[in-house]
This record gives structure tokens, sequence and C-alpha cells, in this order.
């Protein structure tokens, strides 16, 4: 690892100014992904830009309706701890609690997740399925993008040079909604996922009002599958309507084959955990009020 | 026979190192500081095979921070056919020093090539990536079988037979005769992948080359003397010119013998003119220190109708990496080592392959075969329609059996193992639901005994130093300071173990082979003999008598009475200070036996699987400290359902390690494992004072066998792979 510098900014314009005075600044949330990155040689940095002290970047915001505001900094374990967030977002809390282990999640953060964009992050298809949206700002000013548009390949995002992510937005949830990430590893916990699936269901009058459903590690990004989710709309929620629309969502996959698993097996798993996580949200949907 | 009693054998005092290690004091070798130090960093080769055409070190060289640059070329001259033993075997001077850093040829990725030594581990980084190799790149073989084809690619123009390096057979009785009594044969081949101890700690060595000529390396190994030999040997230095201090060692499960830091540290010190500091990281570690072979093993098995079993065969090709030394050999005399058969075939071999050139691994070669047969025997019990363990008791080995590799054996606990495991709770608890299975196997390890020394010096206060050259892995300081106690009459914590350098002791070989307790323990048991005899003398001065009795802890002798503590106050006015040593070789080692019994559920969707419940049943011989018998049993265990269900060297064709992290190379977590219970069998070592056997070993070879037969029971599906990992199991 070659020596760098190291700037801590207290608020969103200090940092703005910064990066666009350093253009080959890697930015630093818990630093769970880029200090690993670094220390291997993946990355090089010539500064590296701290954003934990911006206070904006360290806020939980529960709106009355329940929408949900979190900073880019704000460490997973925060989330798995906030009973509001626990009760109106289990699976937000769940995913929170599985991202690396105890001691990353003292760290880690969903910004940061969203930001190493990488196919195989826990967060994105949760977010994705709760129709999340990435805050941004830059030396042109601030702009909001849907996070299934954020990801552009492995490792490549929207962030324009200059840009920062400040939160990530989930809109309020639905009456009688509920939402689930589920993801497959051989082990029970410090793992990448083999395969992972997110999902979302709205039930009205006992038929589906609204769905969506995306996978992580079977494409070069998180991976939005609209057509499994639209399938569902208008349906009751038979198990056939839901194996139907996981069977749309492995059609939809274009795994690799790697150390973690073969492409026949991702595609395997793809349909299983698709319906798995599609279950979890139905019953958590028929729970909610 | 009675039982003998103990008053401290068999309890479980707290371990000496115990409040060191929990509080973060205990020094291991990456915490060392010297001053003037200086940090090294090991360039490593990308091709799994390759010619090295020329390396071109001036850019390394002339970075500020840089202090030295070493290759194969600073090795001082020796023959190409030098052959050097430091106690493990003859082995070429020449294979030694190449696997140390390269000279002519890479044999696999990671291969160290070069080192550099700088004011710091960047700029030492820096450095190593800065000089320049120019390879030929060659076509590599990964496998045994590959390597074995006519064809391969060759790996060493000495050997004879291509990539064979060393073929063995064991012969008894008459194979055809003892198949042709069979009504049943089974025969099976199963593969096992590449996998490493995963000890936590990483290699490291601090060298300091004085001007006299002499070196002082402190690092993280498993036996002193034998890190002190090898490097005196790569160096070509009389033994006496190297000092090893072994520093605590977080780990090492066999793959801390060999040495891979110590000489390269000693040459960049040498050229440094400063103490210098290598440390391994963890990819360093997976691709450029010694797993255990992957294997070929196919194993064929008659029985009679009532599941006698009437000949066995087996062809094994182990895998050892980029030289010769596959473990085969153990492997192979291994493989029928549980039962007593009369007509056998075993044929192993050795094979050298574009790898990381294999090490010692807990009973190492020993899972892989048992594997095989453990699983043939499975099916056999299922065909016979017979109880797994019943099977087993109808061919277990016994005092007299003998093994196929020559020797007889004296008293054994396999029955006795057996018969635990039958009566076991477990064993006779039912399986919780569908999709369940249940899983027996059994293994054998040897054990070694090998020198050792210890020295017991009397404290005034009554109290005894225990001064040892046993790298201390596994609680050894507490189970040989119990065996101190034991004949002194004392309390555990009454004896103060140290573990010293290799100028302060006698020599000791390496804590492997689960031979520190029986070994070392013996060594402590003969000093502390001496000790009384000596205490005696003193009380028999003391007193004008000819003869005094010690018993629990008293001298005493017409009426009179001391305890050790009170004579030890007097040892000044009655010819001073008490110290006494004593260096044992001992003969009467005695094997270990071993059985798991697994049960897992298996999740038809995705093919993962549970481990619900497992019981590791073991003959300790006699266990000193029990918790510490039960760590051991509970550590292969571990050790051995990572291997048998995810673990793996994942390569690309090109031979380069894809998951060289924790974090992919999916050894177990604590949420993976139940809590793994433990049932010590004790049928004493005859060859032991306390009965001491040993219990490092035999504890790893059942996992894979057993965890194989319990997911055929869940399944339906006998694998010939490990891992048997989800895919595998739902054959994507």
């Amino acid at each position: 690892m070659k020596a760098f510098d190291y700037a801590a900014p207290a608020s969103l314009p200090e940092a703005v100014g910064l990066l666009a005075s350093q253009p080959a600044a890697r930015l630093l949330a818990g630093g769970t992904d880029l200090l690993v990155q670094l220390r291997s040689g993946r990355k090089q940095a010539d500064v590296v830009i701290d954003v934990k002290k911006i206070p904006e970047l360290n806020e939980i915001t529960l709106a009355p309706d329940h929408s949900l505001t979190i900073g880019a900094a704000v460490p997973c374990y925060r989330l798995t701890d906030h009973p509001a967030i626990r009760t109106h977002y289990p699976a937000l809390a769940e995913v929170a609690s599985w991202i690396g282990g105890t001691p990353i999640q003292g760290r880690a953060s969903l910004g940061g997740n969203l930001c190493n964009s990488a196919p195989s992050a826990d967060s994105i298809p949760l977010l994705i399925a709760l129709s999340a949206s990435a805050h941004l700002i830059g030396p042109a000013g601030r702009r909001s993008v849907p996070v299934e548009a954020f990801c552009t390949a492995p490792g490549r995002n929207q962030l324009a040079p200059g840009e920062l992510l400040v939160a990530i937005h989930i809109p309020a949830p639905a009456p009688h909604s509920g939402a689930a990430y589920l993801r497959f590893i051989p082990r029970n916990e410090m793992d990448i996922a083999v395969v992972g699936a997110g999902a979302s269901l709205t039930l009205a009058n006992g038929l589906i009002a609204a769905a969506r459903l995306a996978l992580s590690s079977v494409a070069p990004t998180p991976l939005f599958v609209p057509a499994a989710g639209e399938s569902l709309i208008g349906q009751a929620p038979t198990p056939a309507a839901l194996e139907a629309a996981a069977q749309l969502a492995q059609a939809a996959a274009s795994p690799i084959s790697d150390m973690r698993g073969s492409a026949a097996y991702r595609r395997h798993l793809c349909a299983v955990m698709a319906r798995r996580a599609l279950e979890l949200a139905l019953a958590r949907a028929q729970e909610s009020k | 026979m009675s039982t003998p009693t103990y008053n401290v054998i068999g309890t479980r005092p707290i371990r000496h190192d115990g409040a060191d290690k929990v509080t973060g004091r205990a020094l291991y070798g990456a915490d060392l500081q010297l001053a003037r130090l200086v940090h090294g960093a090991i360039l490593r080769s990308p091709h799994a095979h390759a010619r090295i055409l020329r390396i071109d070190t001036s850019k390394a060289e002339a970075l500020p921070g840089v202090f030295a640059v070493v290759t194969a070329a600073d090795f001082p001259p020796a023959p190409a056919d030098k052959i050097v033993d430091f106690g493990e075997g003859d082995t070429l001077l020449s294979s030694l020093r190449g696997n140390i850093l390269a000279s002519g040829k890479v044999l696999y990725s990671g291969h160290a090539v070069a080192a550099v030594a700088a004011v710091n581990a960047h700029v030492a980084a820096e450095a190593a990536a800065l000089i320049d190799v120019e390879y030929e790149v060659l076509p590599c073989v990964l496998t045994a079988p590959a390597a074995m084809a006519p064809g391969a690619p060759i790996l060493h123009d000495h050997l004879p037979n291509g990539n064979i390096a060393e073929t063995v057979r064991y012969e008894m009785g008459d194979l055809a005769a003892g198949f042709a009594q069979a009504s049943l044969i089974v025969e099976r081949e199963l593969d096992t992948a590449t996998v490493h101890q995963g000890y936590i700690e990483p290699q490291n060595a601090t060298a300091f080359w004085s001007t006299d000529g002499r070196i002082q390396i402190w690092c993280s190994t498993q036996g002193s003397f034998v890190a002190r030999d090898a490097t005196a040997a790569v160096l070509d230095l009389p033994v006496s010119h190297v000092k090893v201090t072994p520093m605590e060692i977080g780990g090492g499960f066999g793959g801390k013998i060999n040495v891979y830091l110590e000489p390269v540290a000693a040459l960049l010190s040498k050229k440094a003119g400063r103490p210098v500091k290598l440390v391994m990281s963890r990819r360093d570690v997976f691709t450029g220190t010694g797993p255990t072979p992957g294997s070929r093993v196919r194993v064929k098995i008659g029985v009679n109708p009532e599941g006698k079993i009437t000949a066995a065969q087996a062809w094994l090709a182990y895998e050892a990496g980029a030289y010769p030394g596959a473990m085969v050999v153990p492997g192979a005399m291994t493989v029928f080592a549980c039962y007593d058969i009369e007509n056998i075939l075993i044929e192993g071999y050795d094979v050298v392959v574009n790898k990381p050139s294999t090490a010692a691994y807990r009973a190492p070669g020993a899972p892989n075969s048992a594997l095989a047969t453990e699983t043939v025997l499975d099916e056999i019990a299922e065909k016979l329609g017979l109880d797994p363990l019943t099977l087993r008791l109808r061919n277990a080995a016994h005092e007299g059996t003998r093994r196929a590799d020559g020797p007889r054996y004296k008293r054994i606990g396999c029955v006795e193992v057996l018969e635990a495991m039958q009566a076991s709770p477990h064993y006779n608890a039912p399986l919780p639901g569908p999709h369940c299975g249940r899983g027996v196997a059994i293994g054998f390890w040897f054990n070694v005994g090998l020198p050792s020394s210890a020295t017991l010096s009397v404290n005034a206060d009554g109290t005894v130093n225990l001064i040892e050259g046993s790298t201390d892995i596994g609680g050894s300081r507490a189970s040989l300071a119990m065996q101190a106690a034991e004949v002194l009459g004392l309390r555990a914590e009454d004896i103060h173990p140290t573990v010293v350098d290799t100028d302060s002791v006698g020599y000791t070989g390496v804590t492997g082979g689960s031979r520190t307790t029986f070994s070392t323990g013996l060594a402590v048991h003969d000093a502390a003999q001496l000790v009384i005899a000596q205490m005696k003398a003193r009380a028999a001065r003391l007193w004008a008598v000819d003869h005094v009795d010690f018993a629990n802890g008293v001298f005493s002798a017409n009426g009179n009475s001391l305890s050790f503590a009170e004579l030890a106050a007097q040892l000044g006015a009655t010819g001073g200070p008490v110290s006494c040593s004593a260096t044992v070789n001992p003969k009467g080692v005695g094997g270990s036996f071993a059985g798991l019994i697994t049960d897992l559920h298996v999740d038809p969707e995705t093919g993962k699987t549970t481990v619900l419940r497992v019981t590791s049943v073991q003959d300790a011989g006699k266990a000193i400290h029990p918790a510490y018998v039960e760590g051991q049993m509970q550590g292969g265990t571990a050790q051995g359902l990572g291997w048998a269900l995810n673990e793996e060297y994942f390569m690309d064709a090109d031979g380069d390690m894809r998951n060289g992290s924790y974090l992919d190379y999916r050894m177990p977590t604590a949420l993976d494992l139940p809590m793994i219970e433990t049932i010590i069998v004790e049928v004493p070592n005859p060859g032991h004072p306390f009965g001491v056997r040993g219990v490092g070993e035999a504890n790893i070879v059942p996992p894979l066998p057993s965890v194989a037969n319990a997911l055929y029971r869940a399944t339906g599906k006998r694998l010939n792979r490990v891992p048997m990992n989800p895919a595998t199991i739902l054959g994507l």
C-alpha cells in the first residue's frame, strides 16, 4: 500500500470543494471495502476523504409517514439496533446485521455498500425492492437516482466526478406491504452471497397490488427484474404465482462461474431464493396493517 | 491391573500461559521489536510453472529506503546433489532451498523468487514490485491423475519416473484368495481437494546475522530445533551458529514445521547489517506455505456373509505439490489400520504437481485414505443389513493385529472406541426429521516419539521451574507441568513452565505427531524422578538416615517428615540448589483411535448442509488435562468438518488460487458448528508411565467419511469428491 493523504471535511460544502480539487481522491465512510482494496493494490489513492465527520451523512430520519432517510455513512449496527426500523423495516434491520460480521458492522454503511457497487452487494436488491433512491451532491448541486439505476458495472456507478452520496431515501411503505432479502451462503456468516434476492409485496383486497424483485450476484450489477414483480400484480398470492415470478427472475439472470459457485448452480438458486424471498415478503405483508 | 490414582493428572487447572494470552500480553513473532529493525517483503511467482530467464533487481535496489535484495543466487554455493538430514529424513538440499527461493524454475503460483528489506513494509513491497523477472511460461499440471498421465508437463528433470516421486507398496496374505472368499465386494474411488491447516497466525520470522557469523532467529514454529537445523542446512552453516527463539504460536497443525522465511530473513539481515522481519499475508500463507495434499484413493473391500473382511485393496495417488513428499506413505499405512485383515494390497504414489509444496496437517495423509475405506464399509454395512458400528466391531484391530506395513499392535483402544460410540446417548437418539442423516466413521494415527529434554530447578519457596523446548500450541505447558507436579507431589500451579531458545535446553523435537505430552512429558517425568532422588539424599543427610520415603509430597524417615516446600527451603544448608535435567528418545509410542458420529440436515433445494450434532470419541491413553484433550478432539473435528463440507483451494486452469482469503476459503465459523460433544476413552499406553498416547491427530481422521456417510443417509447420494459442498450435493 502506498502512502496517501487523509482529509476529514466537517460539512458537505467542504467535502464537495475538496472532492472537486482532488480528482484522484477516494471516499471513505466505514472503510471496510476501501481499506481492503487499497491494501491489496486493487485501488490506489493519493487522498482519502473521510466523510464520517459530516453530520448530514450520519443521520437516520424516520418521517411521520414512515419514509426513511439513511445518511450515507450511518454504520449498519445503528440500523439493526433502531427500534422503529426493526418494526417498520425488518428486512433492512436483517440485511444490516448480515453484511460482513459484527465488528465490520460497527463501521460498514449501506451507503458504502451501494457506492462499492459490487454485483453481490447484500443491501442493494432490498433497496431496489423498497423503491429506494440515492441522493447525490456534486459541483452541479443535488440530484436523485433510483437505486436500480445507480450501479452500471462491477464497482462502477452513476456518481459523476466530484459527486458523492449523501443519503439513501426509502419512500413510505404502503399499507399491507412487506419486504425481504435472503441470500444463499454455504456458511452462516462472513460470506459473500452466491445468490441473493430482495422482494417487496403489497396486498389489496386479497390480491397483489404491487411487487418488486431484484437479485444479487447473478449479473454485472445487482439485477432489478421488473417483469417478475409485474407478473404478480392483480394475482392472488398463490404458491404457483410466486413460483412463476421466481422463474421470470431466473430467466433474467446471467450468472458466471467463479470460486463462489458455478453458473448452473447460481441459476438454480435464483429461482429458489427469489421464491423464498417472495414468500417471506408475502408473510410480512399479511401480518402488516 | 488396578487403575492408578492421581492427585493432579486428570484435573483441569488453569493453563500457565492463559492470563497472558487472554489479556493480549503474550508475544507473537509479529509483535517483536528490535533496535534498527527493518522489514522485508517477498516477490512471488504469478505463474504456476515457468523458467526464470532473468532477474533484474537494480530498480528495487535503487529505491530509497531499501537495504537489501536477495535471490537464490545469494545462497552459499553447494553441490547440486547434496543431501541433508535434520531428523526428518533425507532431503535434497536443492529441493529444500528451491522451495525457499526459486532457482531455475518456478513450480507454483506463489513460489518465492526474491526478497527485499527496507525501512518499512510498504517500501519493501514497493521495491519487490520493482524487481523485473523475465519468465518463459510452461504448461502446468494440477492434479495427481493428470500429472501421472503420459505427456504431462514434467516438473523435475532429476526424478526418474516422470512426476512420480515415490511409490509405496504393502502386501500381506493372498489377495486373490481373499476376494474369492468374499460374498460381497464393494469398490469406490474418491477424490479430495487441496486444503490448508488454516492456523490463525501467519508465518513470520525475524533474523539478525551478527558480524561474528552467528544468527539469531525469532519465529513462529512448531519446532525450534528443526527450524534451527533446517536454517543451518539451507545456509550451509554449523547448527551451533544458529539460535532460534520460538515466539508464542497461533496454531500450526503441522504447517509450521517447515521453514519458509527464516533463511530469507537471515540472508537479508546479512546484506542489510540489521535485523530483518518478514511477516506473511494471508494470501502468502495460502500460496506460499504447505497445504495438505489433494488425492485420489480407490478402495476395494470384500466381506463374507457375516461381515468379516476377507480382502482389502487400496490404490492411492497424493499430490505432493512442487517438491516430493506427499504424505502418501502414512496415507497407505493407515488406510486399513483400524481393521484386522489377513489379505491386503496397498499401492501408493507420491506425485509432484504445480501447487505449493505440501506439508503436514494433523494426521497427515490419513483422512484422505480413511474417506475411501470408511465409506466403502458404510456401503457394505448397508448391503448386509448390519449396523455400521457392529460391522466395524467384527473387524476391529486389537492387541496382536498385524498392520499391512509390518508392525503388530501392542495394547490399543480400537474396540473400546467403537463400543463407546455404540453406547453413547447420541448414537441412541432419534434423528430430528426428514432430510437428515447420521454417519459414523473411525480412524487411526500412530503418534510419534522423538527426542525431548527438560530441566527442573527447585526454588527455595517450594516451587519448581520447568525449562523445556516444546512450543506450546495446545496447552502443553499445563500438561507438562501437571506431570512434574504429579511426581513431585505438588500442585500444577507450583510448577512454572517456560519454553526457551535452542541454546538454553537440550534437543527437543517438534510439537507435532501428538508427541509433546507423551515425549516431553516423559522427559519431565524422568527429570522429576531425579529431583526426588536428590531431595531424598538431602533429607537423608539432614536426618542422618540411609533411607527416606517420599509419598504425597512428604519426605519421611524414622518419624521425621518434611513437606517438599519445607525441604526446598533447606537445600542451601544441605549442599546447594537442586536442578535436574533429562533427555529422552522414547520407543513406547501408543497409537490412538478416534471415531465420530455426525448428524446433519441437507436443504434439498439449495444443497446446504447444517451439522446438527456431532460426538467425537477418542482413546487418549490417559487424559492428563481432560479439558485440553477435549479441546484437541473438538479442534480436529471442526477442521475435519470444514474439510469435508466447504474448504478447498479453488484454482483456475493456470494454477492460480482464486480464493486465497478467509472470506472465500470458507473455513467453518462458530455459527457453522454445533457444540462438539466428546467422549474420552482411556486405554493406558503401556509405554508411558502415566499411560499417555497423544491426542492431537487421530480426531481429524473420521470427520470426512462420517460426513460422507451422513450425507448419503440424508440424500441417498454417495458423492465421490470432497468438499461435499452445496453445489456438489445438487450435482451442479
